[in-house]
């Protein structure tokens, strides 16, 4: 059969982000793909060394639109790592649970795209809502809806406001409340079963070779998360676990995610309940004559998508001297998606690629 | 895993049934947060332009812009942020580093436009201007959109606690009142290398203080060398402007302080301590500074006076390459410094810094050398190509109540404690005054009392006409005299000396003062005769203000000398008096009576003479 070049993206409806795919087709069999990143490159790496340590608090969340919590949090720990700053143990905490909110709100993003792409649109609308009754929490407690600008070096910008707690507690009880109505009309409806099941399946070798972390790694069954392995914030105050699925396919995937919302939302109970009182910041040197002394970090967390990770190197300036992100959708976006793509079908291009969790600004920074 | 049925999704039907969730946007509003970050809102009155919401804005969104209309305040600009909604991302940072906190965030997210230019504009607080904002009880989305206004509602604001400024200044060490009232001991120890480095990396640079320091000094440069551990530079920063600075470092004024961002809504930057570190780290200016007179001009200047004015230019005219004469009755340089400001504030060790590096540089001093007595004003006149008078306010003022001629006079007392052989003392002294000097004479008074009668009980007291409120004291002094155990007898005036049989100060009759101040605000006490008080004392000193001693100057040489309405030496604007030749400067030109005013003058005065040179 003759073989056919196909441009998948950046404009398709199978896409979520500015990426496209370059395959290799025979009929509607994949025989090759590549990757073709570049489309969102805004060079937020090489901006930062032209900034102050502080200016570039704002700027790390744009890095990733979908979940800008991580980042914040990646490069407050680098710069308390770097600058020796302690954190408050309530801001532990706030830091957390704000984190585990972000993974939500995330986590019903990533499926509205997904059951968006699939047709599921019913599921997409749901998500969309209560991902928004989530942005709501945010905006009460930073003022900003997808932008929190929240985690700062030496803690958090500012407090829980009064009763916030309960309202995160009653919002997340509202949204567990339709946690049937998603298992009867989307995980465990029948179309998507057939759809997702065997889909764009990496093995765990395969995984841990590529690079893979988060979701796509916990689908083949290994226990890997940066929360358990290296734990930042107040992750190892409560006790939690990490779940897995067996199959590494799509399917299993979105099953990993489904439970880690649920999980999630079940610590941020936990800490809600161990939270401590007390002072949520300590404050930094004056931004204008902050200089960092001489040295590098590497810090990682566990992002909504897998393991982020910061590499700053400080000259012992008032800005950083190198900034790199490792960001999970990297490897999950180029490598890994270029091997479950082979011999897949066309159909299913948008579907594997959503279920590994592509989020292309973060490939491109 | 349930079981798989293809009819469960079906379940999804009865949400067909429930009330939609979508705000029908705009007729359904949803309100948003308290503290959301939506356009920002700047309260102008508050505002002192002091641009660090333009420094920190990471996008460049904020430009400062001068506004002619605008009145500023003293110590502060006529600059106002402008916002360019094109590059704003709304993070706040600007909100966070406020000094008076008036640049605030409002609730307000929409702004709708056919002119782009409009989403650059000035945030600016007119609750009361229709024009631009709409009132809460009339508002809608609607309105707002067709008319362009915006609502006035307050939403991510400046907190304290979270401000990216410190508001707490580096505490200075010092000795506890309990140790330093029993000795001359300095009460300020100073700061190490560690402290100063944290103190200085306070600054913001916003340079408010060099516009409100009289002297101009480059303030921010000197304070960044403090903090980039570079004394050296720092030092050379300071003497540009200002060659007293181990004597400025401690008893300065600090109208920058005064102007200081940081001080609006926590503690003002320790500028003061921070040059007095800068000049005490330096043990040899000389080397440091390695400043040289240029090549002699051939021109001779007298200076009448080594005071802080006298001394400044000395200083820049001797670097011009002139050759100056300083002439003093004292036996040392200071002037004024040397006898007023006691030794716990200012050691003679610190005075005598600064003067032998002027002297250093070339100029000559003749101390002990009263001009009108050990040599005449005219021939000082016809020797010299200019002359300089920094003469300041010599001579104390009297109450004038009965008996006053008992009482001992502010100047001499202090002058007999720094640089003479010390006083004898009473168990019970009244200080007359409320002053800066009053204070230096009550703390005084107290030293010497306790090493006079060591573990006896003795009491010093003041009497002010001014309440708590008027005193002009500046509050520190007035703090640091409450911890030393000195009484305070605010809104009491003077009646009378009272005198025992034999002639001596028994106490000061005094009476309830009404007000101090006239409609004009000028000083014109007014009393309660009825309401009398009398406080014992066996020594009292007055302690009510200085006036300037002329009476060298010949007669027909003084009528030509013009004089302002205050009763200040006239001056033009290089610094000369009405005669010829004759400039003049420090506190018998200036009404703030203090050292760096005196500097200020000094360098008018310096500029002008090398101008008429």
């Amino acid at each position: 059969m003759r073989e056919l070049e196909l441009y998948f993206g950046p404009q398709h409806l199978g896409m979520v982000g500015n990426f496209s795919i370059t395959l290799k087709v025979e009929g509607d069999r994949i025989v090759k793909a590549t990757s073709n990143p570049g489309y969102l490159h805004r060079g937020f790496e090489k901006l930062m060394e032209l900034r102050k340590w502080i200016q570039n608090f704002p700027m790390v969340c744009r890095i990733n639109v979908v979940e800008p919590d991580s980042m914040e949090m990646v490069y407050s720990m680098a710069v308390e790592k770097l600058a020796g700053i302690e954190v408050p143990e309530r801001a532990h905490y706030i830091r957390s649970i704000y984190l585990e909110l972000a993974r939500v709100g995330s986590h019903l993003f990533g499926l509205w795209a997904y059951a968006n792409m699939l047709g599921f649109d019913t599921v997409a609308q749901w998500a969309m809502y209560h991902r928004d009754l989530i942005l709501d929490l945010f905006e009460e407690l930073t003022g900003g809806r997808v932008y929190h600008i929240y985690i700062w070096p030496g803690g958090v910008r500012r407090d829980f406001p009064e009763g916030f707690s309960d309202r995160i507690v009653n919002t997340l009880h509202s949204i567990g409340g339709c946690v049937p109505d998603y298992d009867a009309v989307f995980f465990n409806n029948r179309i998507f079963c057939q759809r997702a099941k065997g889909i764009g399946t990496v093995k765990r070798e395969e995984a841990k070779e590529m690079g893979a972390t988060g979701q796509v790694l916990r689908a083949t069954g290994m226990k890997y998360d940066i929360r358990k392995v290296e734990p930042y914030a107040a992750y190892d105050k409560v006790p939690w676990e990490v779940p897995t699925r067996e199959d590494g396919d799509a399917y299993s995937r979105i099953w990993v995610v489904r439970d880690e919302m649920i999980e999630s939302v079940h610590m941020i109970f936990k800490l809600l309940d161990n939270m401590p009182e007390g002072e949520t910041y300590n404050r930094v040197p004056n931004p204008f004559k902050w200089n960092i002394p001489k040295g590098e970090a590497y810090v990682r967390c566990e992002s909504s998508r897998g393991e982020l990770g910061l590499y700053l190197v400080s000259n012992g300036e008032d800005k950083p001297y190198r900034v790199h992100f490792r960001t999970p959708s990297y490897p999950h976006g180029l490598t890994v998606l270029e091997k479950a793509l082979e011999d897949a079908s066309i159909a299913d291009v948008g579907n594997i690629m959503i279920s590994l969790y592509v989020v292309a600004p973060e490939i491109d920074r | 895993m349930a079981k798989q049925s293809l009819l469960s999704p079906f379940k999804a039907v009865r949400y067909l049934f429930k009330k939609p969730k979508t705000l029908r946007y705009p007729f359904e509003l949803k309100d948003p947060s308290v503290r959301y970050r939506g356009f920002h809102l700047n309260d102008w009155q508050e505002c002192t332009g002091c641009g660090n919401c333009a420094d920190i804005c990471p996008n460049e969104a904020i430009t400062m812009v001068e506004i002619p209309d605008l009145e500023p305040k003293p110590g502060q600009k006529n600059e106002r942020p402008e916002l360019d909604y094109g590059r704003c991302c709304f993070c706040g940072l600007c909100v966070d580093i406020c000094p008076p906190g008036c640049l605030r965030l409002s609730r307000d997210y929409f702004h709708i436009h056919f002119d782009t230019s409009t989403f650059v504009f000035f945030p600016h607080d007119e609750k009361t201007d229709n024009e631009k904002f709409l009132p809460s009880d009339n508002y809608s989305v609607l309105k707002a959109s067709l008319s362009h206004r915006r609502q006035d509602n307050e939403g991510f604001v400046s907190d304290l606690k979270y401000s990216l400024f410190d508001p707490e200044r580096v505490t200075m060490p010092e000795v506890s009142p309990e140790e330093r009232k029993l000795s001359f001991i300095e009460q300020v120890i100073g700061y190490n290398k560690e402290e100063a480095r944290r103190e200085a990396s306070r600054c913001l640079e916003c340079k408010l203080c060099e516009e409100a320091c009289p002297a101009h000094l480059k303030i921010h440069d000197y304070v960044r060398a403090i903090y980039e551990d570079k004394p050296e530079e720092s030092l050379k920063k300071i003497f540009e402007d200002n060659p007293i600075p181990a004597i400025c470092g401690r008893i300065c004024m600090k109208h920058c302080e005064d102007a200081c961002s940081l001080s609006i809504r926590g503690e003002a930057l320790a500028v003061r301590w921070l040059k007095r570190y800068a000049s005490d780290t330096i043990k040899d200016y000389k080397t440091t500074l390695e400043l040289t007179p240029a090549p002699s001009t051939g021109k001779k200047v007298a200076v009448i006076g080594a005071g802080p004015s006298g001394l400044s230019v000395t200083y820049f005219l001797t670097l011009k390459g002139h050759k100056v004469v300083v002439f003093d009755a004292l036996p040392g340089g200071g002037g004024m410094m040397r006898i007023g400001p006691p030794l716990y504030r200012l050691p003679l060790e610190s005075i005598d810094k600064d003067v032998n590096y002027i002297a250093s540089l070339g100029a000559e001093f003749r101390f002990n050398t009263r001009v009108g007595k050990d040599i005449e004003f005219e021939d000082l006149m016809k020797d010299y190509h200019a002359v300089y008078l920094g003469i300041g306010t010599t001579v104390s003022l009297s109450t004038r109540v009965k008996n006053a001629e008992k009482c001992i006079l502010a100047l001499d007392f202090l002058a007999e404690n720094k640089i003479g052989k010390g006083s004898r003392v009473g168990r019970e002294i009244i200080v007359i005054g409320g002053g800066n000097v009053a204070m230096d004479v009550a703390r005084e008074a107290i030293r010497v009392q306790h090493m006079q009668y060591p573990g006896e009980e003795v009491i010093t007291k003041t009497v002010s006409l001014e309440n708590w409120d008027e005193m002009p004291a500046s509050e520190e002094e007035i703090e640091d005299s409450k911890k030393e155990g000195i009484q305070f007898n605010p809104a009491w005036g003077p009646k009378e000396v009272v005198l025992d049989e034999k002639g001596n100060v028994k106490g000061l009759q005094c009476m309830k003062v009404k007000s101090v101040f006239n409609e004009q605000g000028r000083f014109a006490p007014t009393f309660y005769e009825e309401n009398q008080m009398f406080l014992k004392g066996d020594m009292i000193v007055e302690a009510i203000g200085q006036r300037p001693d002329f009476s060298f100057i010949p007669e027909k040489l003084i009528k030509k000398l013009e004089f302002t309405e205050r009763r200040k030496v006239k001056v033009d604007e290089n610094g000369m008096t009405s005669i010829p030749n004759l400039f003049a400067g420090g506190d018998i030109v200036n009404l703030n009576l203090d050292a760096v005013t005196g500097i200020a003058d000094a360098k008018t005065a310096s500029e002008g003479m090398e101008k008429f040179l």
